[in-house]
C-alpha cells in the first residue's frame, strides 16, 4: 500500500500475561476502540510504528505528484488540466494532513523529509513507474487510487485519533480521483485506435506495479500480527489484495480491456478471482532504489529541497524580523 | 452585447485577456511537486487552477464571438505562436521560485486592477467573468505579494534574488499598459478601459510592495512589447506551445 513492510517491534503479541498494566489499560481501550490520542499514554514500539506508517504513506503522497505532475503540462484539454491540477493538489493536501498527524507524535516535518531524501525512509514503490502516455493519468487513478482507497477505508477506523481523522478526509477526495481516472480510461477505450492502444498499454504496465502496493503476503508476519492487534493495520496484504482485483476485472471487462494475466479466472468455490501474484523479486529491485524512476523521483524531491532552502530561509527570516518590529512596539 | 460593436476587436481584447491567464496558468503549473514547500506546492497547484479556470471563460466567449465553430480549446491547443495575444510578461520562463513570484505579483496587481474596471464594463459577460476572476484574484495578489515583501525582506540572498528577479522581469512590465486600436474600439464600447488608465493605480500598488519588500524598481526600464499585438512574441512561447498541445496535434480528432 502507500505504506508497504512497515515494521513494528520485530517480536511477537505480548500476551495479556506479559504485559505491563499500562500496556494492560492501553490494549484495552483498543480493543473497546477507544480512540488513541497524542497526550495519551503509548508503548513506544506502537508509537515508533505509527511515525514509520505515516510517514510513509506522507512520503507517497508527496512524490505520488511527480509521475502524474509529468502530464499536468501536456494535458489534452484545459479540462482535463484542471482536473489533473486539481488531484496533485489534493495529493500535496494529503501529504500535509498526514504530516501533521505524523507530528502529534513528536517527529517535525522537516525531519522526516531529511530521512525521505536520505533513503532512511521509504514511499510506495508505486510512483517509482513511468507515466508514459495520457492513458497512464486515466490508469493511474483508476488503479492506484482505487488501490489505495482499498487499504484507507478500513485505516479510517485506525487506533490512532489524528491517523483515523486524517484518513477520513482523505478517503472522500480519493474516491473522486478513482472516478476521474476510470473516466480518462473509458475516453481513452472507446477512442481512436491509438488511445485504446494507450490504454491497453496502460493496463498492462500498471496491473502487476498496482497489485505490489498491497505489499508482500504477510499472513505469517509478526509485524502485521502486532499492528492488527494495536489496530493500525486492519486487513492482511492478501485480503485487500484479493478485494482489489475482485473490484477491478470486472471494470476492465466494463472497458473492453484485458488484465495482462492469462491465469486469471473466476472461482466460484472460493467466489474469488484467482489470479497470478507479481514478481516479488522485483518488487523487492524497486524498493531497494532500482526501479525505473527511482533516481529521478528521488533526485526531483532532493533539488526542490535543496533549491528551496534560500526561500525557506528568506521566510523565515522575515517572520523573525516582523516579530521583532512588533516586539519592539 | 450590442451588435454594433466591432467583433473582431471584441474577440481579440478576449483573447489578450484569456491568452494572459492560459500562458500564465500553464507556467505556474509547470512548479508541480517541485516547490520549496509543501504549501507553495499547493498554493502554486490553486494558482494554476484558478487561471485556467478564468482561461477557459475568456476563450469559451472568444470564440463564441468569432463565430467559426472553434471551442475554447480549439484555440488553446490548435493556434500557433503568431495568433497568441499574452502579454510577453507571462510567456517568459520560471526561473528559481523567486522570479516565479515577482511574475506573478506583477501580473496579479495588474490583474487586480483590470478585473475591477471590468466588473463595470457594458458587456455582461465580461462582467461576470470579471467577477468571479477578481475574486480569486484577490487571494492570488495578496499572497504574491506577502512572498515577495517576505523574500524581499527576508536574508540577503533572497533580497539579492528579488531584486534580480524585479530587474529581469520589470521591462516586461510596460507592455500592460500599451493602448492601440482594439483598446480603442474597447473603451468606445464600454467594454474596457484604456490600458494607460490603468498605470497610476499599478505604480501605487507596485511602489508600496516593492518598498516593503525593501526593492529597488528600475529607473526607466524598457519596455518590451509584441505579445498582445502578436507581432513579436519571445523564443519560449514556441516551446510552451510543444509541450502544451503536443497530444492534440499528434492524435487531432481524438475526444479526451
Ligand atoms: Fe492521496
Ligand atoms: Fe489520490
Amino acid at each position: 500500500m502507500y505504506a508497504q513492510m512497515v515494521k513494528s517491534t520485530g517480536k511477537g503479541v505480548k500476551t495479556r500475561e506479559e504485559m505491563s498494566e499500562d500496556e494492560r489499560a492501553f490494549q484495552d481501550k483498543i480493543d473497546a476502540d477507544t480512540k488513541i490520542e497524542p497526550r495519551d499514554w503509548m508503548p513506544e514500539e506502537y508509537r515508533k510504528t505509527l511515525v514509520r506508517q505515516i510517514g510513509q504513506h506522507a512520503h507517497s503522497e508527496i512524490v505520488g505528484q511527480l509521475p502524474e505532475g509529468n502530464w499536468i503540462t501536456r494535458a489534452p484539454t484545459l479540462e482535463r488540466k484542471m482536473i489533473l491540477l486539481a488531484k496533485v493538489q489534493d495529493e500535496a493536501g494529503h501529504g500535509l494532513y498526514l504530516y501533521a498527524a505524523a507530528e502529534t507524535l513528536g517527529v517535525s516535518r522537516d525531519e522526516m523529509t531529511e530521512d525521505l531524501l536520505s533513503g532512511k525512509m521509504k514511499y510506495s514503490s508505486i510512483f517509482n513507474y513511468p507515466t508514459l502516455t495520457w492513458a497512464d493519468m486515466g490508469a493511474v487513478g483508476w488503479l492506484v487510487d482505487g488501490a489505495a482507497i482499498m487499504n484507507q477505508v478500513p485505516l479510517q477506523r485506525t487506533s490512532y485519533g489524528p491517523y483515523s481523522r486524517a484518513m477520513i478526509r482523505i478517503c472522500k477526495e480519493e474516491s473522486f480521483h478513482q472516478r476521474q481516472g476510470y473516466d480518462i480510461m473509458m475516453k481513452m477505450a472507446q477512442g481512436s485506435p491509438e488511445q485504446k492502444r494507450m490504454a491497453q498499454d496502460a493496463l498492462n504496465r500498471f496491473w502487476y506495479p498496482s497489485l505490489m502496493m498491497f505489499g508482500p503476503s504477510d499472513a505469517d508476519s509478526v509485524h502485521s500480527a502486532q499492528s492488527m492487534a494495536w489496530k493500525i493495520k486492519i486487513n492482511t496484504n492478501d485480503e485487500l489484495r484479493q478485494k482489489f482485483v475482485d473490484q477491478t476485472v470486472p471494470q476492465a471487462e466494463y472497458l473492453g480491456l484485458s488484465i495482462p494475466d492469462p491465469d486469471l479466472k473466476w472461482n466460484a468455490e472460493r467466489g474469488h478471482y484467482d489470479f497470478t501474484e507479481p514478481d516479488w523479486q522485483e518488487f523487492f529491485d524497486v524498493i531497494k532504489g532500482n526501479g525505473p524512476c527511482n533516481t529521478e523521483r528521488l533526485g526531483d524531491r532532493t533539488r526542490a529541497w535543496e533549491e528551496g532552502r534560500w526561500v525557506r530561509e528568506g521566510l523565515m527570516a522575515h517572520a523573525n524580523k516582523r516579530a521583532a518590529r512588533i516586539a519592539a512596539e | 452585447m450590442a451588435d454594433t460593436i466591432d467583433r473582431t476587436a471584441l474577440q481579440q481584447f478576449l483573447l489578450r485577456m484569456g491568452d494572459n491567464t492560459l500562458i500564465l496558468g500553464h507556467r505556474v503549473s509547470e512548479w508541480c511537486g517541485h516547490a520549496p514547500v509543501l504549501e507553495e506546492d499547493i498554493a502554486l497547484a490553486n494558482t494554476a487552477l484558478d487561471l485556467i479556470g478564468q482561461t477557459q471563460l475568456w476563450l469559451d466567449y472568444a470564440a463564441e464571438v468569432e463565430g467559426a465553430g472553434r471551442s475554447a480549446d480549439d484555440l488553446a491547443f490548435l493556434r500557433d505562436v503568431w495568433d497568441f495575444r499574452n502579454v510577453l510578461l507571462v510567456e517568459l520562463p520560471n526561473g528559481d521560485f523567486g522570479q516565479t513570484l515577482m511574475r506573478q505579483f506583477l501580473y496579479d496587481a495588474w490583474a487586480s486592477i483590470m478585473l475591477g474596471r471590468l466588473q463595470k464594463s457594458a458587456d455582461e459577460r465580461v462582467r461576470e467573468i470579471a467577477e468571479k476572476a477578481a475574486k480569486e484574484n484577490a487571494y492570488h495578489v495578496e499572497r504574491s505579494a506577502d512572498t515577495v515583501v517576505g523574500l524581499g525582506d527576508g536574508t540577503e540572498e533572497s533580497h539579492r534574488r528579488m531584486q534580480a528577479a524585479l530587474d529581469y522581469l520589470y521591462p516586461y512590465v510596460g507592455e500592460l499598459f500599451e493602448s492601440d486600436a482594439t483598446d480603442a474600439a474597447m473603451v468606445e464600447a464600454g467594454v474596457a478601459p484604456d490600458p494607460a488608465g490603468l498605470r497610476e493605480d499599478y505604480d501605487a500598488l507596485v511602489g508600496r510592495v516593492m518598498a516593503d519588500a525593501t526593492l529597488r524598481l528600475p529607473e526607466k526600464a524598457y519596455v518590451h512589447r509584441g505579445g498582445r499585438s502578436g507581432t513579436m512574441h519571445t523564443e519560449h512561447l514556441g516551446h510552451l506551445l510543444c509541450t502544451m498541445q503536443w497530444l492534440q496535434r499528434a492524435y487531432p480528432g481524438c475526444r479526451w
